[in-house]
């Protein structure tokens, strides 16, 4: 079956393509991008005007909590989460229980992801058995299983040694390593950013430096082995200073940013709702400098992706004293709104710099198909409504837990269709699309 | 939670009560407000002094007194200003082990609110309990200390202590001394004390300062000698012995010798300095016994005080005199 998406804008920085054109689907894979190509028996999709079609977006950071926690998500609700986000695939993290340290239980997740058919599901596996930072994990047989990076997310590595050795280990297969980088003396019992806000909350603060003192161990273990180091959810400002340097010296070192991190900041603690445990994740929110700093990062170039930490928690662990509840927020389908409107709308970046951050950079990261339009390449097109108004309604979200600081909230951007494989899994009617 | 709606204390009729649901903070407390607590203390602390101390104005009102951290002082204080005005009262005592057991905070509230009580005074080691209490629950919500956050009945009564002593709060000299990282005291007495225009100053090991707690509206320093120079008020607040792990100072003893409060150090304050504490007291750590139980102490007198502070809280949340008019 062939699909002719007729006169939209098209994205894919890729190929160096930004123009009205048509795109060319045929079966599950991308046949042509060209201008006022002919229908010849396919379907034709008008593409109404103002929508953008871009190379589908991959969310290399989400928790998909299946197995162990699907009361707060499961593979099924993860991707229809992500495809209503826009999200044509997603790299999920191994915290699970057990963890993802297991070619079985790769193959589990995928098996669950393969039964769901939505968003294509890359899982990452540990770096050490049950992330405890005691055993390496058997990363050749994770690799195997389908796995497409390593860490032991949740935590650091807990030690330099574990850590270099992971990295030489994985470098043989090309793995980056992910890290979740923290100094766990110096975070302490924290749960709040450091500063002026945990100071007149009187909640324990963990500092930036703990953050950066994590980068700073990545980027010498990865000048050390040579291997890809990638630091997940940045959010301080000494981090980004870290990626910079590392950078420069030509170390192979990459990065995220979550959405909740270019917007908000500790403030959000105090108000609109004190103590609002939807304001509370690791790494915190942090002060209007770090939250600066990210935006210019992405501004920069120095960023390479937007990733959601997308990090479901039931509303009954969030309804609990700030310092008992657990860390994270959704964040798969509010992450488009935002990027557009923080980003795009308020003039920091354009939109080709966008797909790369969503598409082009984590497919390159993760090694992984997708990132681009060029012809044979797997059908996964996210469409987007740069101009649409969006309002965020935590209780219609599709994952399974509503844990959003961003309800209520009103934005400029928003996704008009997710097609994953040639199959359309996602259409916003309000956008004038018919698919 | 709305803004405090507070005529002016000027205007007629008087301001009678506190037009809000909950005692959250002084955070979010007028200068007016916090006068209006501290004038009817003064009526509050007259009752203290009868031959039958009880009035009738919460009879009917049950009061719980829900402590999830032990206290003595603060918990007794609550009950007997309860007791004075005639409230039904109710204490549950939890400890944070039975809380490990199962049911959340929310939980053990809800089934307390089914039972229809008026207010619930709430000690808590959870900064903003009292925040996600005031959220779910139509009674009255008093903080009796949530975590390192805030403590405004203590604050009060400490003003409430320092008005008697010095007829006003604007323009003194308070120096705080102790672990401020970690004080609720601390910060609720910072908010009140530079709402009402004193000169705070706290001191501390640079490891018990919180970060920018200068945006406080307070000076900060590590050099007891400075924060005590001249001042009308020495406040000192808790040394826990468990900091000493968190590596947030080597000692006791050293902690002693830099910062405790001796009667030389005292020598450098104003010649009428009264000295406070919040309670309970670490003598030879924090505070010298010669200078707890000196001349310039008034400790015992903010516990004295801490009754008639609560009356005043308790009956002007309840609607003050314009509920009593109604009824």
């Amino acid at each position: 079956m062939k699909q002719l998406l007729k006169g939209g804008r098209v994205i894919d920085p890729v190929n160096g393509i930004d123009g009205i054109h048509d795109l060319l689907i045929d079966g599950d894979r991308i046949a042509q991008v060209g201008r006022d190509l002919a229908a010849d028996g396919a379907s034709v999709i008008e593409i109404p005007r103002g929508l953008v079609v871009c190379p589908g977006f991959i969310d290399m950071h989400v928790h998909l909590r299946e197995p162990g926690q699907e009361h707060k998500e499961t593979v099924e609700s993860g991707t229809a989460s992500a495809v209503a986000g826009g999200f044509t695939a997603v790299a999920c993290m191994p915290n699970t229980t057990p963890v993802n340290d297991d070619a079985n239980v790769t193959a589990y997740i995928l098996s669950k992801a393969a039964a769901a058919k939505l968003a294509r599901v890359y899982p990452i596996g540990a770096v050490s058995r049950g992330s405890k930072g005691e055993l390496l994990a058997d990363i050749a047989e994770l690799k195997q299983a389908g796995c497409v990076a390593i860490t032991d997310d949740g935590h650091p590595v807990k030690t330099a040694l574990m850590m270099r050795r992971a990295m030489e280990y994985a470098g043989m297969f090309g793995m980056p390593l992910i890290e979740h980088c923290e100094d766990p003396s110096l975070k302490g019992d924290g749960v709040a950013h450091e500063g002026y806000m945990a100071a007149t909350l009187g909640l324990r603060g963990m500092p930036g430096a703990c953050e950066a003192l994590g980068v700073e161990r990545g980027i010498l273990l990865s000048e050390l082995t040579g291997s890809a180091f990638h630091v997940a959810h940045m959010s301080a400002r000494a981090s980004i200073r870290a990626v910079r340097k590392g950078k420069e010296a030509g170390v192979r070192v990459t990065c995220e940013v979550a959405p909740h991190h270019f917007t908000l900041t500790d403030e959000a603690l105090g108000s609109p709702i004190p103590y609002d445990t939807n304001t509370k994740m690791n790494p915190p929110l942090r002060e209007a400098a770090d939250r600066d700093a990210m935006l210019s990062g992405i501004a920069d170039g120095s960023v390479d992706v937007i990733a959601t930490d997308h990090a479901p928690h039931h509303y009954d662990e969030k309804k609990v004293e700030f310092d008992r509840a657990p860390f994270g927020i959704v964040g798969l389908e509010t992450a488009v709104p935002l990027s557009l409107d923080r980003l795009v709308h308020a003039g920091l970046i354009r939109l080709p710099r966008l797909v790369e951050l969503l598409s082009v950079n984590p497919a390159r990261i993760l090694g992984v198909p997708g990132g681009s339009l060029s012809p044979g390449a797997p059908a996964d097109v996210t469409i987007i409504a740069p101009d649409l108004r969006v309002r965020i309604e935590a209780a219609r979200l599709r994952s399974r837990s509503k844990n959003t600081p961003f309800d209520g909230w009103e934005l400029r951007g928003g996704v008009a269709a997710t097609f994953v494989g040639g199959r359309v899994l996602f259409v916003n009617p309000e956008t004038g699309l018919a698919a | 939670m709305s803004a405090p709606v507070i005529t002016r204390v000027d205007e007629t009729p008087a301001v009678t009560s506190l037009r809000r649901k909950d005692l959250l903070g002084i955070s979010d407390m007028t200068a007016e407000e916090i006068a209006l607590v501290l004038d009817t203390a003064e009526a509050m602390k007259e009752i203290g002094s009868r031959s039958i101390k009880k009035v009738p104005a919460l009879r009917g009102k049950t009061v719980v007194n829900l402590f999830f951290e032990p206290s003595t002082r603060t918990r007794t204080s609550f009950e007997i200003a309860e007791k004075r005005l005639s409230a039904d009262t109710l204490n549950i005592a939890i400890a944070s082990s039975s809380v490990v057991k199962g049911e959340t905070l929310a939980d053990t509230a809800l089934n307390l609110e089914a039972m229809q009580p008026d207010m619930i005074v709430l000690r808590h080691s959870s900064s903003g309990a009292c925040h996600l209490l005031s959220r779910i629950c139509r009674s009255a919500i008093i903080n009796a200390g949530d975590g390192m956050h805030e403590h405004p009945t203590q604050a009060l009564l400490d003003a409430f202590t320092i008005r008697e002593h010095k007829k006003r709060l604007a323009g003194l000299k308070v120096a705080i001394v102790g672990d401020l990282l970690h004080s609720r005291v601390l910060r609720s007495n910072i908010h009140l004390l530079t709402k009402m225009g004193a000169d705070v100053w706290v001191c501390g090991p640079p490891t018990l300062i919180p970060t920018d707690v200068t945006r406080f509206g307070v000076r900060a320093t590590s050099r007891v000698e400075e924060a005590v120079a001249d001042a009308d008020v020495i406040m000192l607040l808790r040394i826990q012995l468990e900091r000493m792990e968190g590596a947030f100072f080597p000692s006791l003893r050293e902690y002693f010798n830099v910062f405790g409060m001796t009667e030389s150090r005292i020598r450098l304050a104003k010649d009428d300095v009264i000295i406070m504490h919040p309670g309970p007291m670490n003598r030879g750590v924090e505070i010298a016994s010669e200078v707890a139980d000196g001349p310039y102490s008034v400790i015992l007198e903010q516990v004295a005080n801490g009754v008639a502070v609560r009356m005043a809280v308790l009956y002007l949340l309840a609607g003050g005199a314009e509920h009593e008019t109604a009824a």
